[in-house]
């Protein structure tokens, strides 16, 4: 397919390791931000092209991951109501909350469905006026304009039977937090193609600036992600702190302007806790009062919910990136993508399901 | 969660007052929800996630990184040509 295809040329790739090794004389920490960049990575063995000096440490970016524990067992307890069809990309089903996850609610009757877009839960209450429809709006910056419409359209259909459970993250916060841990390591950044192509670059410039770390906007296909570790690199070589942007294919300076109006909109910051991570200031979006009528936290009283981690589970340090997936004593022993204890071996995004998958006989 | 598929605008239309489109994926056409990227036409690539357009996708700016690698690909094979040694 076009702008795929292209993108995954092994000569390409090769030449781009070759520019990688010859910029390259001293040791580097590079963060990507996004898990879908760090799958790509461990599918293509793009940290195996890079001189040994080059280390890419994996992101916090997996929204199904952060997404924390009491929110799942909210979601747990919302769709095991007898009037609720409850709708969610089909990640967040095998997501272990403290007792169950949304799979086993589905298997024991619960009406839970899996919905490619947000507007098909929309769609699914105008055509069940008599159900309660409720989406699950987990994601970053990337998913927040196509859950903002969904909004925005069901107030527009007068429908009184849509509302949607949000968790809602943002990227600059967390790199903020990954940079003020004592334990950071990370000297730059490839930050996420799809949240930039919503949001542009402008947010970015200070934190560059401020913590004086080169930031890469980049894309998800080998090259993209190979020129991205490039331009890095030459910054740190050249001790530059700047915001570059590798994806200008689909990033603009300013990001999408009709879609970050439609997120002001519908949603406003606030304070969110992230699984593993713990509470991020301004790193989260909420409803706005006008739209507080979607709010199914409001809507559905679930009474006080205590929520349990697995104790083995190394997920917070994972998501952090200070330790790797394969130094948690249960990767692919207690935890498997088919009994996963914690959330980042369950999602397409999750550095420890990409691992399970591509690297686990190593 | 956060991935974009590259996709090309078959047809524009309005549903239920919203700009909509049909977009192929390699030989899969589906419904897509165009109204963040108005100016996407018919037979232009846009990137789609969870149903909608987030972008138009440039193509002189796409091309970019295949003539820088052909540069410096022909610049290294300079290099390595007898007549410069």
């Amino acid at each position: 397919m076009k702008y795929i295809d292209e993108y995954r040329d092994a000569n390409a790739a090769r030449q781009l390791a070759d520019a990688i090794r010859k910029a390259t004389t001293r040791p580097w920490n590079i963060m990507e931000i996004c898990g879908g960049q760090t799958h790509a990575i461990l599918r293509f063995g793009l940290d195996q092209m890079l001189p040994p000096e080059i280390r890419l440490i994996h992101g916090p970016g997996c929204p199904v991951c952060v997404t924390p524990i009491e929110m799942l067992d909210r979601a747990v307890a919302v769709a095991s109501r007898p009037e609720v069809i409850f709708c969610s990309f089909g990640d967040m089903l095998r997501v272990p909350g403290s007792k169950k996850d949304l799979f086993t609610v589905k298997s024991e009757g619960g009406d839970v469905r899996v919905v490619y877009s947000p507007i098909d839960a929309v769609m699914l209450a105008r055509k069940h006026p008599e159900r309660e429809v409720v989406f699950f709006a987990v994601g970053f910056e990337t998913t927040a304009p196509a859950n903002a419409m969904a909004v925005a359209q069901a107030k527009r259909l007068g429908l009184t039977n849509f509302s949607m459970l949000v968790s809602h993250v943002l990227v600059p916060p967390a790199i903020c937090a990954v940079l003020e841990s004592p334990l950071n390591q990370v000297q730059g950044f490839l930050a996420a193609g799809h949240v930039c192509t919503v949001m542009g670059i402008e947010e970015y410039g200070p934190i560059a600036t401020h913590y004086r770390v080169p930031i890469v906007v980049t894309g998800f296909e080998p090259v993209d992600i190979l020129q991205g570790v490039l331009m890095c690199v030459r910054q740190l070589e050249e001790s530059r702190a700047e915001v570059e942007n590798q994806y200008a294919r689909s990033v603009r300076a300013e990001g999408n302007r009709v879609a970050r109006e439609q997120i002001a909109e519908v949603f406003e910051t606030v304070p969110r806790k992230w699984r593993g991570i713990g509470e991020i200031p301004t790193s989260g979006l909420a409803l706005r009062a006008d739209y507080a009528q979607f709010d199914a936290e409001r809507r559905f009283d679930v009474g006080r919910l205590v929520a349990e981690e697995p104790s083995v589970c190394i997920a917070g340090e994972v998501l952090q990136g200070h330790k790797r997936p394969p130094e948690c004593p249960a990767f692919g022993t207690q935890c498997t993508p088919e009994r996963p204890l914690g959330a980042p071996m369950v999602s397409s995004e999750g550095a420890c399901a990409a691992y399970y998958r591509y690297r686990r006989h190593e | 969660m956060c991935l974009g598929i590259p996709g090309k605008v078959a047809e524009v239309y309005q549903r239920d007052d919203l700009p909509m489109g049909k977009v192929e994926f390699g030989g899969i056409r589906k419904e897509i929800c165009l109204a963040y990227t108005p100016e996407a036409e018919v037979g232009d690539y846009v990137l789609v996630h969870v149903g909608f357009a987030i972008s138009r996708i440039d193509e002189a700016e796409a091309d970019e990184i295949f003539s820088y690698l052909q540069e410096i690909g022909e610049a290294a094979e300079q290099e390595a040509s007898p007549e410069n040694s």
